[in-house]
């Protein structure tokens, strides 16, 4: 392996993950800098969020090592965020926005602390960064997916991370919440941040993010969006399924 | 805190002294007498209620419902093997029921992992079969005619009338240790049950929080069966529970609610049942535990059907007369 003299935000070698013994991601590689946009994408079932969990120790992998910047997860944790999918949490639970914001900091409070004043000012910062501080007290059941959304960010955001890992944080979202994911983003990378994103739409990968990871099981290729994201990739990782418009720079994937 | 948990707080605080009135009142109304044994069995049933719907706010919250109903029906093969071993020896039968309860959520957790069947299937096989294996054995226990072995089948629809004082302290001591481990470990339990992968990632112990969420349930049904019995023990978890999340948003109003609710269902359940000596007290708690929860359906603020009936025949009646919906602050529920 090439030596590196900073270490990466994240360094992913040989990672396989088994399902009742049938390989669900297979034999990944992955480098990614800091100060980088990177989204993964792949079609339906080819183990973007797999990949994810698995780095993050979440579900266990038959093979691999994980390293964040060039130690453990359990060393780095503090400089690592997480935004899960939305549709993994049951939104009917007693809480408000502002609540679930301060979970955020549950990790830095450690056992046996109660969430203060000083708490509360940062979750209340944070979600006037992605412009929800009016919906604080809303029991989260009356927001919409696009505000469920923003409020996953806005806890993402307390915890100051240095790297972070999105889950479809687009995926049926308005306008609104769309343009504020983006600007946090950009917000991100300015700040020498990472976000790995796992992103459905190809029509936007070119715009939104500076690197990209193909994915089918197998990593088919990753790198610079200029070089990676190209039609025989792509072509590659969707098995055909893909069409094109006009002369290609604009792609419209089908899973 | 903003004004509407505050009003919230004052309600459920009122709510709780009004409960309490119901005990001077009994006495004038309906000529109850409080005597030992009476006020034995009341806070007995008024401290299990506690300890069950506040345990049961999370077995709702994580859905597990069912998983309380199998754990409390899998108890019964074990007392009765317990009383084949070891007589009638009240601690002997418990940790039969305990033993028999864990044995059988394993084998349904067996049963999911290995087949096809899906877990809520596991669970109902486990809960009919273990069961049915109980009554079979105390049904064998009763053929043999020994003397010893009545009063078993209290342990199926619970009986108040039996109480001693030192079941009450036995209740009053598993809801003290439920009640400090709960409050050690609030915000760690609040954020498994509502976003268990991002708790996981953050480094808190699922696992281990997992187990003592379990082991507080086994031990509540282990410590309730001889009152509610095995069939009923579920309904004082889960119906104070979901009884109180109608009424409020916040995890920690609903816990309270919910163990007021169960003092009342499980306190007057058992007073009545005591008065009358053949009444089984599971069906008396959970009774009034149902009209709590019907009630709370029903009408409750905001998520109860005929406020929601309200406000579509509002919103029907802005839209025939021409009229804009006026904009309608959102429920705080």
């Amino acid at each position: 392996m090439p030596h590196h003299k900073t270490p990466l935000a994240l360094e992913i070698h040989d990672l396989t993950v088994a399902y009742q013994s049938k390989p669900v991601v297979w034999d990944v590689d992955l480098s990614v800098s800091e100060g980088v946009l990177l989204a993964i994408v792949g079609p339906n079932g080819a183990g973007k969020s797999t990949l994810i969990k698995a780095a993050l120790g979440l579900i266990p992998r038959a093979s691999g090592d994980v390293e964040f910047f060039g130690t453990s997860y359990a060393q780095a944790r503090d400089k690592v965020g997480y935004v899960p999918q939305r549709g993994s949490v049951d939104w009917d639970f007693p809480t408000n926005t502002l609540d679930v914001v301060m979970m955020g900091l549950y990790g830095q409070l450690g056992w046996f602390k109660r969430p203060g004043k000083r708490e509360r000012e940062i979750a209340m910062h944070a979600l006037q960064q992605v412009g929800m501080q009016d919906f604080a007290t809303r029991q989260i059941s009356q927001l919409s997916g696009g505000q469920q959304q923003r409020t996953f960010l806005a806890r993402a955001l307390v915890q100051d991370a240095q790297l972070y890992f999105m889950d479809e944080p687009f995926a049926a979202v308005d306008a609104v919440t769309e343009r504020a994911i983006v600007t946090l983003l950009q917000d991100l990378r300015a700040k020498g941040k990472t976000a790995i994103v796992v992103h459905h739409d190809l029509q936007t990968v070119p715009e939104y993010f500076d690197q990209v990871a193909l994915l089918n099981k197998q990593l088919i290729a990753a790198g610079p969006v200029a070089t990676t994201f190209t039609p025989e990739n792509l072509r590659q990782t969707y098995g055909g399924r893909v069409s094109f418009l006009a002369d290609g720079a604009q792609v419209v994937g089908m899973d | 805190m903003t004004s509407a948990d505050r009003r919230t707080w004052l309600i459920i605080l009122g709510l709780a002294i009004a409960l309490l009135l119901c005990i001077p009142l009994s006495q004038i109304i309906f000529h109850i007498n409080y005597n030992h044994t009476l006020t034995v069995v009341a806070l007995g049933g008024a401290a299990l209620g506690i300890l069950a719907s506040v345990i049961g706010c999370f077995a709702v919250l994580r859905h597990e419902s069912l998983l309380g109903d199998a754990l409390s029906h899998a108890a019964l093969p074990g007392v009765a093997i317990a009383f084949l071993i070891a007589g009638r020896q009240i601690v002997a039968l418990l940790i039969g029921a305990a033993i028999a309860s864990w044995l059988g959520t394993q084998f349904a957790l067996a049963i999911t992992r290995t087949t096809r069947i899906k877990q809520d299937t596991a669970l109902g096989i486990v809960l009919t079969g273990w069961f049915a294996m109980g009554l079979a054995l105390l049904s064998y226990i009763q053929s043999r005619a020994d003397a010893s072995q009545a009063g078993l089948d209290k342990f199926i629809f619970g009986q108040a009338a039996a109480m001693v004082q030192s079941d009450v302290e036995v209740i009053a001591i598993a809801a003290l240790i439920a009640f400090v481990l709960l409050a050690l470990f609030w915000k760690e339990l609040k954020l498994i049950t509502f976003d268990r992968e991002f708790a996981q990632a953050n480094g808190v112990r699922v696992r281990a929080l997992d187990l003592l969420l379990s082991t507080l349930l086994v031990l509540t049904i282990v410590v309730g069966l001889q009152l509610a019995g095995v069939i009923l023990m579920v309904g004082l978890l889960i119906a104070p529970a979901v009884a109180a999340r109608q009424w409020t948003h916040q995890l920690g109003q609903m816990v309270v609610l919910a163990a007021v609710f169960g003092a009342f269902a499980g306190g007057s359940g058992a007073i009545i049942s005591g008065l009358d000596v053949a009444l089984p007290t599971g069906p008396l708690m959970i009774v009034m535990a149902s009209m709590i929860v019907f009630f709370s359906l029903a009408f409750a603020p905001g998520r109860g059907l005929v406020w929601q009936k309200w406000q579509q025949w509002r919103t029907r009646l802005s839209l025939t007369q021409g009229q804009p919906i006026a904009a309608q602050p959102q429920s705080e529920m």
